[in-house]
């Protein structure tokens, strides 16, 4: 089976405490650390389970600017046995849609099976996999936590809300979006992403892939990201006092205003 | 005139809470647009709910199909972009569902898309101002959306205030525009989760326990908390430790990670190893006796009682609401 | 005649000489000894190698010490004598029977030397050693058979009871003695008829008192007796020799070796393959271990010497928590699988993934490195290494639990386990109160300063740990020293780091900091955190002296540089818990004693458990990450240990123990009863 697995490289929630830069309008990005959206590293590790148990190869691809070669070493170090960095400035600046033409553009070029992408992105929508789908006129299921390989067709479960488990069962090829604990993905350590560092990674630019350039880049873009802001947090717990009933109401108000009710 | 579409979820006839939310949301979007509901399905169930949205919308779109039986993206699809105008402004719940169909809904019907929208702030000619929260709810981002050629829209669920009944509004039945519904995936059935599994990552809000709760017989106290707030139970290490509640409802850096938007923290010092496996910036009651306990750092409301009254008290009081 | 015929002289049946049987056994028996041993040696031939070589003379003090001396033995006290007992006698008999093979061949042989007096002081000893092996051998018999002490059993996990192997081992070395005083008591029994005196024999041995029995019976009863206990002892001499190299009393052949060969060094780790260096890692094919050959040679050695005393499960505090670990069985499965592989005969096969064929992720992972079992194991063999090449194998197969791969990950990215951000590795420093007080360099902003104070990740970020690093600020600070931090420049020692197999990862974080330390002059080091200061002192080379804050205490108490009051709470009980870091690791047991004790008035008990026997308290560095499987944590046992010592302040000096046994108060359900303090606010708040 080829499997594509499209991944993305997003600044970390866990090593990161989010500010704001000075003017007050944009990330301070100057301690950023990025690594690797975490969604996609278990469609990554899915995919390589799914090709040790029928065969196959995984190819990794990402949109992005040279930075990005570092996630497809990531998850080349894991065992994907391909990457391929879709690069190029005139991607810059494009939104969802964007992206998802480019990524289209790629498949095209190749003839793959199964393509999965991680559900979402700590900074992004979930929808590049669906858009992607829709393009490809692809059927395609979403938060995905269990694949089963068939004969042409696989079976996929969901994760719903309650904690349940939605079971479909798709024709091949298709797209799924993968959910976080569909399984364990493996460890990559510093020594993985050195034996790979001199593997070839192919850079393909909008002219190679014979991307529509009236879908791609800021110009392009119906939606854009205007600015960041944080809303307004007191500094310590604002501590509530008076009679149990007093205290109780005030905090009922502001579960209310939080969505805690 | 702008057009909106409401998708409304629904399950065994009824709604979801979101339908109420919809309204408040496309008046926010733009107060001169007019609002639909739509909602597909197939047979009393479905004829239930669209009977049941004529108080809260003007007009209601059925569409009725057995392929339409379940939600399934791809088939709710097709019925969509049969029946709904090219231009047109689609809300949809950012909920599982939701995330299934919205995507590729955009693509097939040409039209802009955001997801998970909390606040509209205004259109300026076609340009639409949302505010969205990222990177795990740690910074927020305001978003243009140019809906010139129409757009689909998730929001979260709870972001909008919920509206009255007051509506006398009619169904159409469009269930004849639908076309062909044939697709590519089918749906098999849903596998419950077990019992006593249930994840606390994805609870939007948690009553999470520690030491204060003293005793194993205590947990109960939280729980009908919990259920009252329409929570779950979550607990620090201790809780675990002496086996009172399972692996899964540990929150810390050597249990889970949540990113919840309300974390009621009961009878929790606060520890870092607890504290690390709360993410994504969410709204901190913390309850304790000790008023020098370090969760009060961390928290943004602060209690100093004893768990052990004040849940109950509370359990009361939001109960009667 | 006043003698019997010797063995070699006799006839069976009165016309087959027994002296070819004297020959063809020994022949036969060395024959097949020595091909047994070769097929032992083969997978030795195929292991890692290993460079044991060097320091020849600690090497022999080990010999005289742990392998002569027996010094390790007495921990537990009646095996422990029993063994000697044994042990001692082997050594005493292993010339009579060498010289008893010969006697088959030429009657009334005695070794060159021993036909005078020596022999005479020689056969007296032996006649007492093989009594006293003999007797121990029964009462280790009864002890194993029917007294069966714990320490023995085998859980149904790990397979068969090993009670009859021990038991049919005691009962050939009887059988041996037995013979031996058998075949010289019916000589002298008959000497006795015939003459009234006899070879001397000591009083009360077993040959006196087999003598004393046989006096009555006929020359040719006899005559039979003595020839066939001869080769009563001559075969079962043999089939022992060639028996033991088929499980565990393999020791009594390797022992000497494995001593030999033992660790001689504290604290460190060994090197991913000897012979590479740090350099050229990256050119190695795969690390640690995956199979049964990626060991090195001395660790498969420690394989055929264990000898399933079982010391080293009863002392691993992960056994006692129930995790799924006991050293005592990852040395008998790896044995098992040995023998299975590299079989007498045929074939050797193919060896597995070790981690999935004998042991499990959760069995290796379990393993705190905290070293009591090595620390008690009279062979000297090693198991951290072994955990840590074990773990380097899971961790280059991606084969590492998703609680741990978290904070190595922000060990990468932001150099602490955390994933805090590095500008605020100094910000406990800046807590207002203390920096009006204390003023504290950073050496990475280009103060200078004579010592660096390390203060490590968890020392830096964790808000409660975090007052260790100030009252060691104020400490070094009363003691005059002249001292500063490296700020956002330090990272994570990665003492856990390396311990937990990711040994890139601890490559980088060890070469950045000897950049940093080196790049800010300093003269000396000291640190609070254990894990740090091993990690300095042992695994990084090159560095300027290390020392951990209480030797820094003890020292300056010593030299009046540090004043301490009376002690605020002379009615408490205090007990010092020593850290494996500290002590075990380091030898640095006096030191933090001996700070304590310098409070006037302050009351301080002993554990049970205490110096190089202390019970970890749960580990520390990454250990904190990991959640096994357990019954029970590690930091209870440990504080129950305390309430028996009628303790209610535990002192330690490791912020891990700090935060393990903080925990373990609250879980014991001792708040209140007990408390769990740093040697470092101890001594901070007696400063005068």
């Amino acid at each position: 089976m080829e499997i594509l697995v499209c991944v993305k490289r997003v600044p970390d929630t866990a090593e990161n405490e989010f500010e704001l830069n000075s003017v007050g309008n944009d990330l301070d990005r100057d301690d950023l650390v990025f690594s690797v959206n975490e969604w996609d590293n278990y469609a990554v590790e899915e995919a390589i389970q799914i090709v040790d148990n029928v065969g196959g190869s995984v190819t990794v691809v990402t949109v992005g600017d040279d930075e990005s070669e570092e996630v497809l070493r990531r998850e080349m170090a894991m065992g994907a046995n391909n990457g391929v960095l879709l690069s190029d400035d005139a991607f810059e600046g494009s939104d969802g849609k964007g992206i998802a033409s480019i990524l289209k553009a790629e498949v095209e070029k190749g003839s793959y099976d199964l393509i999965l992408a991680g559900a979402q992105a700590d900074e992004g929508a979930g929808q590049v996999a669906g858009m992607l789908a829709a393009m490809l006129d692809l059927p395609y299921a979403s938060l995905v936590n269990k694949v089963e390989v068939g004969e042409g067709k696989v079976t996929v479960g969901r994760e719903i809300e309650g904690g349940n488990q939605e079971m479909n069962e798709i024709d091949l090829p298709c797209v799924l979006s993968i959910q976080t604990g569909i399984n364990e993905p493996r460890y990559v350590g510093i020594r993985g992403i050195r034996k790979v560092a001199k593997v070839e990674i192919p850079v393909r630019s909008a002219s190679d892939l014979g991307v529509d350039a009236a879908v791609i880049g800021d110009a392009n873009a119906k939606v854009k990201r205007v600015d960041y802001f944080v809303p307004d947090l007191g500094e310590g717990a604002e501590m509530l006092e008076g009679s149990t009933d007093e205290i109780i109401a005030t905090l009922i108000e502001k579960l209310k205003s939080k969505g805690g009710l | 005139m702008t057009q909106i579409f409401a998708y409304i979820p629904h399950q065994g006839g009824v709604a979801a809470d979101i339908s109420f939310e919809f309204p408040e949301a496309a008046k926010k979007l733009d107060a001169a647009a007019t609002l639909t509901a739509v909602v597909t399905g197939s047979g009393a169930d479905l004829d239930k709910v669209a009977n049941s949205l004529t108080s809260l919308y003007a007009e209601v779109i059925k569409i009725d199909n057995e392929a339409l039986a379940y939600p399934n993206g791809e088939v709710v699809r097709k019925a969509l972009v049969n029946v709904l105008d090219a231009n047109a402004i689609v809300l949809a719940a950012h909920d599982t569902f939701g995330m299934d169909l919205c995507p590729g809904l955009s693509i097939k019907m040409d039209s802009a898309y955001v997801a998970d929208v909390v606040e509209f702030e205004g259109v300026d000619g076609s340009l639409l101002k949302t505010v969205r929260q990222e990177l795990g709810g740690a910074v927020s981002t305001h978003v243009t959306c140019d809906i010139a050629a129409g757009a689909v829209i998730t929001i979260r669920p709870g972001a909008f205030a919920p509206v009255e009944a007051g509506q006398s509004g009619a169904v159409a039945d469009k269930s004849a525009d639908a076309g062909d519904l044939a697709g590519k995936r089918r749906f098999l059935e849903i596998v419950e989760a077990e019992v006593g599994d249930v994840d606390i990552t994805k609870s939007d809000v948690l009553v999470s326990v520690g030491r204060g709760i003293e005793e194993e017989d205590n947990i109960e106290i939280a729980q009908e908390l919990a259920e009252a707030m329409h929570a779950v139970v979550s607990c620090s290490r201790p809780i675990v430790d002496a086996k009172w509640l399972e692996k899964s409802r540990q929150v810390g850096t050597s249990g889970l990670t949540v990113k919840p938007k309300v974390y009621m923290a009961m009878g929790i010092s606060g520890s870092f190893q607890h504290m690390g496996g709360v993410k994504g910036n969410p709204f901190i009651v913390a309850v304790n006796k000790n008023p020098k306990a370090p969760i009060f750092q961390v928290a943004d409301v602060g209690i100093v009682e004893d768990i052990l009254e004040f849940m109950p008290e509370l359990t009361e009081k939001v109960k009667s609401l | 005649m006043s003698s019997l015929i010797g063995p070699a002289s006799f006839k069976i049946f009165g016309f087959f000489p027994a002296a070819v049987l004297s020959v063809l056994i020994p022949v036969v028996g060395v024959g097949l000894f020595a091909y047994i041993m070769a097929r032992r040696l083969a997978p030795l031939v195929r292991a890692a190698p290993d460079n044991r070589l060097n320091r020849i003379p600690e090497r022999i003090k080990n010999l005289l010490v742990l392998w002569l001396a027996q010094y390790r033995q007495p921990r537990y006290r009646t095996a422990g004598i029993l063994h000697i007992v044994i042990f001692a006698g082997f050594l005493v008999l292993s010339i009579r029977s060498t010289s008893l093979v010969l006697v088959g061949v030429s009657d009334g042989f005695v070794l060159p030397g021993f036909d005078g007096v020596i022999g005479h002081i020689y056969n007296f000893f032996k006649d007492y050693a093989a009594t006293a092996v003999f007797v121990a051998c029964v009462v280790a018999a009864v002890r194993r058979g029917i007294i069966k002490p714990k320490r023995y059993s085998v859980p149904v996990q790990y397979g068969k009871d090993h009670t009859a192997e021990a038991v049919f081992v005691l009962g050939i070395i009887c059988t041996l003695m037995i013979s031996e005083s058998l075949f010289e008591a019916s000589n002298a029994a008959f000497e006795m008829a015939q003459t009234g005196h006899s070879e001397f024999l000591a009083p009360l041995s077993l040959g006196w008192i087999f003598r004393g029995m046989l006096m009555d019976l006929s020359q040719s009863t006899l005559q039979g007796l003595h020839i066939t206990m001869f080769f009563v002892h001559d075969l079962t001499f043999f089939f022992f020799l060639c028996f033991l190299p088929m499980g565990k009393h393999f020791h009594v052949i390797t022992s000497f070796f494995n001593v030999f060969f033992m660790r001689v060094d504290k604290g460190n780790i060994k090197p991913v393959q000897y012979g590479v260096t740090d350099e050229e890692l990256d050119e190695l094919e795969s690390f640690g271990v995956k199979k049964l050959e990626d060991f090195t040679w001395k660790h498969m050695l420690d394989f055929y010497s264990c000898a399933d005393c079982g010391r080293c499960s009863d002392q691993c505090p992960a056994n006692a928590a129930g995790r799924p670990l006991s050293p005592r069985f990852i040395t008998i499965k790896a044995r098992d699988l040995m023998f299975d592989n590299y079989p007498m005969s045929g074939d050797i096969y193919k060896s597995k993934m070790l981690v999935e064929d004998i042991y499990t992720e959760d069995e290796i992972w379990s393993c705190t490195t905290c070293g009591a079992c090595e620390q008690e194991c009279p062979l000297g063999i090693e198991y951290i290494d072994k955990m840590v090449d074990l773990r380097r194998g899971m961790v280059d197969e991606g084969m590492v639990p998703q609680s741990l791969q978290k904070p190595l990950k922000a060990l990468e990215k932001r150099g602490n386990p955390y994933g805090t951000m590095e500008k605020k590795r100094a910000d406990w420093a800046k807590d207002k109160e203390f920096a009006a007080e204390c003023a504290v360099k950073d050496l990475g902003n280009g103060d200078t300063a004579d010592t660096l104070f390390f203060v490590d990740s968890i020392t830096s970020f964790d808000d409660n740990i975090q007052e260790i690093a100030r009252r060691t600020s104020k400490i070094l600070t009363k003691a005059g020293v002249d001292f500063g931090i490296l700020g956002k420049a330090e990272k994570d020692s990665g003492n856990e780091v390396v311990r937990f197999g990711e040994e890139m990862l601890y490559q980088d974080l060890k070469s950045h900091n000897t950049e940093e330390i080196m790049a800010s002059g300093v003269k000396s080091i000291v640190t609070a955190d254990p894990h740090a200061y091993n990690a300095l002192k042992n695994d990084y080379t090159g560095l300027p002296p290390v020392r951990h804050i209480s030797e820094v205490i003890a020292e300056k108490i010593r030299s009046g540089a540090l004043m301490l009051k009376p002690a605020l709470h002379p009615e408490k009980v205090y007990v010092y818990h020593d850290p494996c870091y500290l002590g075990r690791h380091n030898d640095v047991y006096e030191d933090p004693r001996e700070a304590l004790d310098a409070i006037d008035g302050l009351t301080r008990v002993e554990l049970e458990k205490s110096r190089d026997r202390s019970f970890c308290c749960g580990g520390g560095g990454l250990m904190l990450f990991f959640e096994p499987e357990e019954e029970i944590r590690m930091g209870v046992l440990r504080v129950n240990m305390a309430a028996e010592a009628g303790a209610n302040v535990i002192v330690t000096a490791c912020p891990f123990c700090l935060v393990n046994i903080q925990d373990a108060i609250k879980v014991a359900g001792q708040e209140g009863k007990i408390e769990a303090l740093d040697l470092t606010e101890l001594i901070e708040e007696h400063l005068a």
